[in-house]
């Protein structure tokens, strides 16, 4: 059994309390005595019905009130899954809580009243899960029963909220239709809606990816507490950030930068073999170092960023505005320095997204800022890595605390950039790491394998017939007696670029490390032959830079979007008409045809086979296979 | 990290996570101990969140003197065995003082009063922190507890303006004179921790297990048979089957009738329960927001 945390937004009025209650109740998580309890007060209140909006809100003030104030944890199990749910009130006056419930939430529901439709709070809800970087958004349209469950009512609010959420950057937007009410598609299918054939709420909930976002790459451990029972034994104890750790491994130690090796990773049960991301350990290492609470564990090649000057977006959340000159203690891992807000570059209107230009922030408001620090934090890029990208700031006099804060990296002025750089030194990289040449040249390699290394790169729309020929053509090569690998949307997006949406920046991000990594294949001597959609012609001129001239061969596999929708081999497009993904190439977000691929493929009546022989033959003229 | 269950696994990582924030925030942390399930899985963990190092938190355990005798032994034991150093603040202490009176009435409880037993305990130690085994499972004021719980002053919690806790980032800073409650275990439930305690192994207090005692059924609650529950006119004690799902005060803990005699029945009875644990509680049963009241003025 795994667990799911996500965070609800929204006021009574939207039936969020009532969704809580009915969720709580159907999976059986409500006990007698509780709803007696809450029959009871609801006839003392001399309400008509049974109001489980009582069994959320916790506090008297809230029930008197009949609003929610603080953020409510609640905890429900079905037999695949435990939830935890943070129960967040909606209005713009609690902000704060808002971003509170969903700092530790990977999925967000947003709940839209079908018939006031989308409006100014359901679109702040999803710039705020979004900002907090919630990687799945479930947007319930609930009240269904209000709108005679009409499909078009549905339909419409599901295309207004999915071209909003394309500006967001959402990775992964999905809709129900549900009356919490009446319990339709919470937790049982809805016979009234039979134009509705998705999960429904609980199934989803049950069945959404989780740890997807987590970050399994970059080892970072910041160290929480010396353990040191006698002279025997010293341990560093955290929970591990991100990545993963084994004994023997080398690593290094900021700020200091000295360098050692794990001897152990050990807990009360004995040492382990590896710790992972989110498991409480403590470090043994080889050499005696002087580390101490607020230092950081990495590994020597993969560092984080170390810096004095952070350009953040922080929401404030304080009743006392933000002092420009007042040094807070800020509070990242499990390091504290002063620091103050050094400029305050723009505040977003979060019903309009608009920046608008202040001199301070008030309770709530959320904004950039620039941060100058004490000593150096150690840190990434809070899209990256929630972990260490994350911060709050701690007034000094009151200890409040007063804001919350996520990282977009360091500041960069134009005095900072480098003057002339290689191609090879312009690639971005990692602090304190220096180009060092191939330790075996690539016609070495070459001589071995008999053939030469290049990079085939298939791009085209879903459903176009890429990865059917070229996992054909891969065969071909491989029986061939060729050193061949390819590479695929569905392997790389469970591994190395599991973190990555779908968003344009994911996108990007996402070819861009393909395309490293297919470059460090074709440094080993492969064929390399990879198939992604890669709409976007910069990224794959990015890519074709990588490797030397005449080596990459872009490949446009043509075939028409009406064509590869009526195959819709995956189901993608129908679920994309329907709004149920955002940024579907081709429906949703641009295809940027290549204007002179190397190779251009039309698969509109063909079989595989055919096509393949067509392509090796191209490819012999070309001169990369014989 | 023996657990299979992969959120149990995650729990026991965060409850440690939470309990070296703590040790290492706080110059003087106590740990509150009551003799039931949840601080006995709080001692269990925090051996964990420390090994080889024995746990820097000294115990406190409050006594109203209405204890059943089991829980006692059971304490001892315990602190012998982890080698731990416990401190007990008596509540008959702080009624001879003076500063508490007891109840009156047919259903005297001295568990309203333990709470100026405990803030005079907690200044007397000069304890900066107070770790609980809270649950936001158990009760809906609870519900709304952070992990890292700010006090004034005076030892009382404000939950209308708590500050807010983002991430893994707690705050424990603080002026002199105040205090923190830390409650590591607020994720869990009730199924999480006999879940728990199953493929831990921990030896939990016979009162968790079936058995046979002479009880009174006073409004809806079983109450046990012990020198400090009198009967009324008209009751007489009668041997039951119960175990008990909470072990507090002896004069406000209910037992229920139960079959269940060891671990795997307990978690096959909690999973069809359909009365929460506190259902037993005549405490909470005083008026809608009786938690509420209490956690204001400092109580656990």
């Amino acid at each position: 059994m795994d667990l799911l945390r996500f965070s609800t937004a929204g006021s009574v009025d939207d039936g969020k309390s009532t969704l809580i209650g009915r969720l709580l109740y159907d999976t059986k998580s409500i006990f007698e005595d509780q709803l007696e309890a809450v029959e009871d007060a609801s006839t003392r209140r001399g309400e008509g019905y049974v109001n489980l909006a009582l069994l959320t809100d916790g506090l008297r003030a809230e029930r008197e009130q009949n609003i929610t104030i603080d953020v409510a944890y609640r905890y429900f199990a079905t037999p695949r899954r435990k939830f935890i749910i943070a129960d967040t009130p909606g209005h713009i006056q609690y902000t704060r809580n808002m971003v509170t419930g969903a700092s530790t939430a990977e999925l967000a529901i947003i709940l839209i009243d079908a018939r006031n439709g989308v409006l100014t709070q359901s679109k702040r809800h999803g710039f705020l899960s979004s900002l907090l970087g919630i990687p799945h958004i479930l947007v319930a349209i609930n009240k269904m029963d209000l709108v005679d469950w009409s499909e078009e009512r549905y339909e419409e609010i599901a295309a207004e909220y999915t071209s909003f959420a394309e500006k967001l950057g959402v990775d992964d937007l999905s809709f129900i239709p549900i009356s919490a009410l009446l319990g339709d598609n919470v937790v049982e299918p809805s016979e009234n809606m039979p134009w509705y054939n998705g999960s429904t709420l609980l199934h989803h909930l049950e069945h959404v990816n989780v740890g997807a976002h987590r970050n399994l790459v970059d080892f970072r451990f910041p160290v929480q507490y010396v353990l040191r029972p006698d002279q025997d034994y010293r341990g560093y104890a955290g929970r591990i950030s991100s990545g993963s750790i084994r004994p023997g491994e080398e690593i290094l130690v900021l700020p200091s930068r000295k360098s050692t090796t794990v001897a152990s990773v050990d807990t009360f049960e004995g040492a382990v073999d590896e710790g992972i991301a989110g498991d409480s350990v403590a470090i043994a290492t080889t050499d005696e170092l002087d580390i101490s609470r607020g230092d950081m564990i990495v590994r020597p090649l993969n560092l984080p960023t170390a810096d004095t000057e952070i350009d953040a977006t922080i929401c404030w959340t304080s009743e006392q505005p933000m002092e420009p000159n007042t040094q807070y203690w800020l509070r990242q891992t499990t390091r504290e320095t002063k620091a103050f807000i050094n400029r305050i570059v723009y505040r977003i209107d979060v019903d309009t997204l608009h920046r608008d230009e202040v001199k301070q922030f008030e309770l709530n408001d959320i904004g950039r800022v620039h941060i100058t620090t004490a000593q150096p934090i150690f840190f990434d890029r809070y899209q990256l890595n929630r972990e260490t990208g994350s911060f709050i700031l701690i007034d000094p006099h009151t200890n409040n605390t007063v804001a919350a804060g996520m990282i977009r990296g360091a500041v960069r002025t134009v005095e900072d950039l480098p003057e002339e750089k290689t191609d090879e030194e312009l690639r971005p990289v990692s602090p304190d790491v220096v180009w060092e040449a191939w330790n075996i040249d690539l016609p070495v390699r070459e001589s071995r394998t008999g053939h030469k290394a290049a990079v085939i790169w298939f791009t085209g729309l879903s459903g176009s017939g890429k990865s059917s020929i070229a996992r054909a053509l891969e065969r071909k090569l491989f029986d061939g007696g060729a050193q061949t690998m390819l590479l695929d949307g569905d392997q790389v997006r469970h591994g190395i670029n599991g973190d990555l949406g779908f968003s344009p920046d994911d996108r990007t991000e996402n070819i861009r490390r393909i395309g490293e990594l297919s470059a460090l294949f074709f440094r080993s001597g492969s064929i390399v032959l990879c198939t992604f959609v890669s709409p976007f012609r910069a990224d794959r001129e990015r890519a074709r830079g990588l490797v030397p001239e005449g080596r990459f061969v872009e490949v446009f596999v043509d075939t028409p979007l009406e064509e590869c929708e009526r195959r819709d081999v995956k189901g993608l497009y129908a679920r994309a008409r329907k709004g149920e993904i955002a940024h579907m190439t081709g429906v949703s977000s641009p295809y940027e045809a290549p204007e002179n691929p190397e190779i251009r493929l039309e698969t509109v009546g063909r079989d595989v086979d055919d096509v393949v022989s067509e392509l090796m033959v191209r490819l012999r003229d070309l001169g990369v296979v014989r | 990290m023996t657990q299979e269950h992969s959120h149990l696994r995650h729990l026991e990582s965060e409850s440690i996570f939470v309990m070296r924030e703590v040790a290492a925030q706080f110059e003087r942390p106590v740990l509150l101990f009551s003799g039931g399930k949840d601080s006995i899985l709080m001692v269990h963990l925090a051996r964990k969140a420390f090994w080889p190092a024995r746990f820097p938190f000294l115990l406190v355990h409050i006594d109203t003197g209405h204890n059943f005798p089991e829980t006692l032994e059971f304490r001892d034991r315990l602190v012998e065995e982890t080698g731990a150093k416990l401190h007990v603040g008596y509540v008959q202490d702080s009624i001879d003082a003076g500063r508490v009176k007891e109840e009156e009435g047919p259903n005297p409880s001295r568990n309203g009063l333990q709470t100026v037993t405990l803030l005079d305990t907690l200044a007397e130690l000069k304890a900066d922190v107070a770790l609980g085994g809270g649950r936001r499972d158990e009760e809906k004021a609870r519900a709304k507890e952070r992990f890292f719980s700010h006090r004034d002053r005076f030892g009382q919690w404000d939950p209308k303006n708590q500050r807010p806790e983002l991430w893994n980032l707690f705050n424990g800073r603080r002026n002199p004179g105040e205090h923190f409650r830390a409650f590591p275990l607020s994720n869990w439930t009730e199924m999480d921790v006999w879940q728990y305690i199953a493929g831990e192994g921990i030896e939990m207090p016979s009162l968790y297990f079936s058995h046979r005692r002479n009880v009174v059924e006073r409004d809806g609650v079983l109450l046990a048979q012990s020198e400090f529950n009198r009967l009324l006119a008209g009751e007489a004690w009668e041997e039951r089957t119960i175990r008990f799902r909470t072990i507090g005060d002896a004069t406000c803990t209910g037992a229920t009738e139960s079959a269940a005699a060891s671990l795997e029945d307990i978690i096959a009875e909690v999973a069809a329960a359909r009365q929460t644990e506190r259902g037993g509680r005549s405490d909470d049963k005083r008026s809608e927001a009786a938690m509420e009241d209490r956690k204001k003025q400092g109580y656990f």
